[in-house]
């Protein structure tokens, strides 16, 4: 049977300059149900696909709050992510705590990513298996970055990762141009029709199994600068899901029924 | 004739009593963190209409020495923070380092979110209070001015315990005493910052400087004084109190060489 020589750890490459562990650690990403986060000029939003391991048991956490300016996407190993999400979170109330800051976000995102390098280059270690998509809100607005297990971060302005994501990715690139100027309930609406785009055909988005984080820029005249991460999940999502409905009869938000000419 | 030369250079025992041996401890806690050696004194600042002024001697005294007279303890932080520092120099110092380490840090990344005067003065204090904690104090009062996160001038003070206060005018040192209570008459409480003008703000200070020339010993004629605007930050280092007038010497009575 072929074996592969060079996959038995994280440090050592093989002869075509690749790293086996770093990659299998991003299928194990593609394993993991959809998330799906975009940003426009005051908000970022996260939705992600929840699944219940069994009929009984309970749906996976998808997004996470780490602080009130900012929340993660997980697709893949959700235990690292944990891992992770902890980590996050204390450098952020430890960002608070000495300087009385909310954490930038480039900063944060920098040092997960540093984090998961050095598991990809000492004896011994595992690389990360999860992704992750951080959105939030600082000084200079809202962002997205998207984060890999080898330790790669990106800014982007919409990003979906975890199974079957290219149907989103694909529905992100069509409808790009009209995130940047919509409204906080058009960018979600949007998030939750790319989500829709990686359902396989039985699959429905219900109340148990969508989740949606938002986050952003207070408007303008108000107290505060930003408004707080909000999650909604259950029945809070219903009325999310129910405007999602309502656009597709109308063929809204969608970009004018675009999808059927592509298809 | 003193015969024990251990003894020579000392003052003899028998006129001014025994020699306090207790400076000269071995045994016991590192004591010589907790009082400062070489230090400086007032740190002067006040909020006006769309920024702050912050002024300081350039003095620091060994004791009651003057011994160094071109100290700078005015510390430009990013383009809209300044540091003033009382207290000991050397620790002074330090914090400049620490300072000089974030400065690198947050210049890193040019994401743009860079550290406001707030988040310097709270960043400070916690630092303050972790060395105190430590029993091992950095012996400074030092006031930072700026902005805050919404933008409106900041100013507040932080000592060697990590105690943060803030009001319009602050001041360190003597200065807590001479110039604050004349600060409170130029400017009383309840004046709106929209009416005390930068150069009105400056005046003061100027002021204040001076009557800390006249009225407290560990203070100098030559001083800095500094503004942070949303402009930018104005540094001038090598000020002289000008327009001096001792007149009023000649009528202080209580101590001092007096005939009559």
């Amino acid at each position: 049977m072929f074996r592969n020589n060079y996959d038995n750890d994280a440090v050592t490459f093989s002869p075509q300059g690749r790293i086996f562990q770093v990659e299998y650690a991003q299928e194990a990403v593609k394993q993991g149900s959809v998330v799906v986060g975009l940003v426009n000029k005051t908000h970022a939003v996260l939705v992600g696909l929840k699944r219940n391991a069994e009929e009984l048991s309970s749906y996976q956490k998808k997004i996470i709050e780490i602080d009130s300016h900012m929340g993660i996407a997980i697709a893949g190993l959700a235990s690292d992510a944990r891992v992770l999400s902890n980590f996050m979170k204390q450098q952020s109330l430890g960002s608070k705590m000495t300087y009385g800051r909310p954490i930038p976000l480039e900063r944060i995102v920098t040092q997960i990513g540093d984090r998961a390098q050095t598991n990809t280059q000492q004896y011994g270690k595992r690389p990360y298996g999860v992704g992750l998509l951080v959105a939030g809100v600082d000084e200079t607005g809202p962002h997205l970055f998207e984060f890999q297990p080898s330790g790669l971060t990106h800014e982007m302005l919409a990003c979906a990762i975890g199974a079957r994501s290219q149907m989103a990715r694909t529905y992100l690139e069509r409808h790009l141009d009209e995130f940047s100027d919509c409204s906080r309930d058009e960018l979600i609406n949007h998030g939750l029709r790319a989500l829709k785009e990686t359902l396989s055909q039985d699959k429905e988005l219900t109340v148990d199994n969508t989740s949606v984080g938002v986050v952003g820029l207070a408007p303008e005249g108000s107290k505060s600068k930003i408004q707080s991460f909000k999650l909604y999940e259950g029945q809070e999502t219903l009325p999310l899901l129910e405007a999602l409905e309502r656009s597709e009869t109308s063929g809204e938000a969608g970009g004018e029924g675009s999808m059927e000419v592509d298809s | 004739m003193e015969h024990f030369p251990e003894a020579w250079g000392r003052p003899r025992n028998d006129i001014y009593g025994p020699y306090d041996h207790s400076y000269l401890q071995t045994t016991g806690p590192k004591a010589h963190t907790q009082s400062p050696a070489v230090t400086g004194t007032s740190v002067i600042g006040v909020k006006f209409n769309g920024g702050v002024a912050i002024a300081s001697d350039n003095l620091a005294s060994y004791g009651s020495l003057a011994r160094f007279t071109d100290v700078k303890r005015l510390r430009v932080f990013g383009d809209s923070a300044i540091v003033g520092f009382g207290g000991d120099v050397s620790d002074m110092q330090h914090i400049d380092r620490l300072l000089n380490s974030i400065d690198i840090r947050e210049n890193y990344s040019s994401d743009g979110n860079l550290l406001n005067a707030k988040n310097l003065h709270t960043y400070l204090s916690k630092v303050f209070y972790k060395r105190r904690s430590e029993f091992n104090p950095l012996w400074n009062h030092i006031l930072v001015a700026g902005f805050d996160g919404d933008g409106k001038p900041f100013l507040s003070s932080a000592d060697l315990l990590g105690t943060t206060f803030s009001a319009p005018h602050l001041a360190t040192g003597f200065g807590a005493h001479l110039a604050i209570p004349i600060l409170r008459r130029l400017f009383p409480e309840d004046t709106p910052l929209e009416n005390i003008s930068k150069e009105q703000a400056v005046e003061a200070l100027r002021e204040c400087i001076k009557v800390l020339w006249y009225r407290d010993a560990r203070s100098l004629d030559k001083f800095s004084i500094a503004t942070v605007t949303k402009d930018g930050i104005e540094v001038k280092e090598d000020e002289k109190v000008e327009a001096q007038s001792w007149a009023f010497a000649e009528t202080i009575r209580g101590y001092g060489a007096q005939v009559n």
